[in-house]
């Protein structure tokens, strides 16, 4: 680290013009006036000032611009036949017919069926349980011990895929404990880690496992900043535990649960990858291919390039198109959204 | 305890039950750990009394570990996973902090453009097919940095950075400023000292996706040699239980006897969990300050 007196060496000379007197006594009028001292001075006294600023700026901005932005330039291989060997250059253009094969192509239509029934089903069976598992989390009145719980459902949330598929296997595998303990009583064992048929039911088990503990943090913050006199109040006014549940908690859930919705809703085509390819040489294509799946193993390891960016381009679109709607929808019903009307 | 004085009190079945409820969630988190770690400590006689997974704890060894430190597969891989989590994390916790930092004054040079480019991240990711030939392009594959730089920044933890670095007010750092102190040094030596649950809790997120990077390394390593310990589990221990015991065979292991295989699989499950056991409770009490404001405000 530099020298302390380094500081005093280095008068900084970029404070730029002098900012509007300060509005004394108002909050929160610091960031305005900085806000507009900012904004004023030639192009050149301000870079004198930000050029650190945006020194720091520029790796995180130099990534996203080449892993997130680049990428999407090469989805234009969708409208052609790309051959790696021939390159983005010279590979021929093919127009939409890609996108063509697409819309016949039995199997991308089984995976979009797949993702959406395993959405809808997780929007029911799922999404409302951090819910439920938050109002009780807050109904633990000793803090260690509401601590202590908290940190123990948390925890799968930071345990990876593989190994969670691997912990359900040791379970409920065909040589898992439950097929272990049902043969020592005389049954016979099950597999249900193999069974297509509840495998939406198996995915769903393990995403509460793996998640619904931590998706209580964003309603247990919520139902923190609740204003507790409100309980009192209706508590004086003679309302139950269950009205004041119905009429003060729910309520000011509210918010979070309609972000959280839109989020999953403009999200539906994504049911996590790393699950469903983990599982879906177990129980078989029917059951477990989903659109992601369906893009790794029709294109990437056949060398369809162009095929798969084009179900990709079509899935991020839909994608988009989804979240704009989710929003505007709730924009309608009043609640903020992810990003504000302006 | 504390109870406002107006709640009414609990009745015994309300409490049992929600205690009965409380509990069989915290022993459907712990049993599974539980067994499996047990079963990766039981020698081979405990295994097969038990006929599978060891509930009941009987004669111990750490055989088991033994084997799969003698070299071969699983070290090579724990070792694999290890440097990419230290310099992954390392790498997108600095790119991250710098960049948080420098986008927390609104109204400075090019603010506007650049937030704008971090947050339309969010609406779409960059798609499997391109990514996978934008990494072959850069001359990536199977190199370890296929796994770090494409997930070096996340823009959910940049926001969240930023918007806790917003919150510190800014006579905090005028003073320095005024002082002649360089931005550089403002981030290292006031704003970072005041953030540190959140900048554990982002360095934890980041350490976490690291470590469990398993799509990418199967992607982008064709180099088997090169696999992190989360694709290693689930060839030996999800795919297959019989291709395991090919493996021991062989110099994977090293020339010893046989353990339990199943005593080993389940040591694989714990050196995979063993990190995030470890590192998780000292992180854990920052969750909710700082992740949640940021979260909010974000």
């Amino acid at each position: 680290m530099a020298a302390p007196d380094h500081l005093a060496v280095e008068r900084s000379t970029d404070a730029g013009p002098a900012g509007s007197p300060a509005v004394p006594g108002r909050p929160g009028t610091t960031r305005r006036r900085a806000q507009e001292r900012a904004k004023h001075g030639s192009l050149r006294s301000r870079f004198r000032r930000d050029w650190q600023l945006l020194l720091m700026t520029v790796p995180a901005i130099g990534l996203l611009l080449l892993f997130h932005y680049v990428p999407l330039l090469g989805n234009v291989i969708a409208f052609q036949d790309y051959s790696p060997y021939v390159g983005i250059k010279d590979s021929p253009w093919v127009g939409m017919s890609n996108f063509q094969w697409l819309m016949f192509d039995e199997s991308f239509w089984d995976a979009t069926i797949n993702t959406l029934s395993i959405t809808t089903f997780q929007l029911i069976f799922y999404f409302p349980l951090p819910i439920l598992l938050a109002i009780l989390l807050d109904s633990v009145v000793r803090p260690r011990l509401r601590l202590f719980i908290q940190g123990i459902v948390y925890m799968p949330h930071f345990f990876s895929w593989v190994l969670v598929v691997t912990l359900f296997q040791q379970m409920f595998g065909g040589a898992g404990l439950l097929a272990q303990i049902l043969r020592d009583h005389g049954f016979s064992g099950v597999d249900i880690m193999t069974n297509p048929d509840t495998f939406i039911l198996l995915v769903t088990a393990e995403t509460v496992w793996k998640d619904a503990g931590w998706g209580t943090i964003i309603f247990l913050a919520a139902l923190a900043a609740i204003n507790p006199h409100l309980y009192e109040a209706a508590a004086v006014d003679g309302a139950s535990r269950w009205r004041r549940l119905w009429h003060i908690t729910l309520p000011g859930l509210r918010p979070v649960f309609v972000l959280l919705l839109i989020l999953r809703l403009g999200d539906a085509l994504n049911v996590g990858f790393e699950q469903f390819f983990l599982q879906r040489d177990a129980v078989g294509r029917d059951a477990a291919e989903v659109l992601d799946t369906f893009m790794y193993w029709r294109t990437l390891l056949t060398g369809e390039w162009s095929y798969g960016a084009a179900a990709g381009l079509v899935k991020g679109v839909a994608g988009l198109i989804l979240i704009l709607i989710a929003n505007k929808v709730a924009h309608r019903f009043g609640e903020q959204g992810i990003y504000k009307r302006s | 305890m504390t109870m406002p004085a107006w709640a009414e009190r609990p009745t015994r079945l309300g409490a049992s039950v929600k205690g009965l409820v409380l509990a069989l969630i915290v022993a459907a988190v712990l049993f599974p750990i539980y067994m499996v770690v047990l079963t990766s400590l039981s020698t081979q006689e405990a295994v097969s009394k038990a006929g599978g997974l060891v509930t009941v704890p009987g004669e111990l060894s750490f055989g088991a570990y033994e084997q799969l430190f003698a070299g071969g597969v699983v070290t090579r891989s724990i070792a694999v996973s290890l440097g990419v989590t230290v310099v992954g994390t390392l790498l997108s916790l600095s790119v991250t902090v710098l960049a948080a930092y420098g986008l927390s004054r609104p109204g400075s040079l090019l603010h506007r453009p650049m937030l704008f480019l971090v947050l339309l991240t969010f609406l779409f990711g960059p798609g499997m097919i391109p990514s996978y030939l934008l990494v072959s392009s850069l001359g990536l594959i199977d190199s370890y940095w296929a796994l770090i730089l494409p997930t070096a920044v996340t823009a959910f933890n940049l926001v969240v950075m930023r918007a806790f670095f917003m919150n510190i007010p800014e006579e905090v750092t005028d003073s320095a400023r005024i002082d002649g102190a360089s931005e550089f040094r403002i981030l290292w030596r006031i704003v970072l000292p005041m953030s540190k649950g959140v900048t554990a809790v982002i360095g934890l997120f980041y350490a976490v996706g690291y470590w469990n990077a398993f799509f990418n390394a199967t992607l982008y390593l064709n180099d088997n040699t090169k696999w992190p310990l989360q694709v290693v589990l689930r060839q030996f221990v999800l795919q297959g239980q019989s291709m395991f015991v090919g493996q021991t065979g062989d110099t994977a292991i090293g020339g010893h006897a046989l353990p339990p295989s199943l005593a080993i699989q389940m040591a694989i499950v714990t050196l995979a969990l063993i990190p995030v056991l470890v590192i998780y409770p000292f992180v854990q009490k920052h969750f909710t300050k700082g992740v949640i404001i940021g979260a909010v405000k974000g």
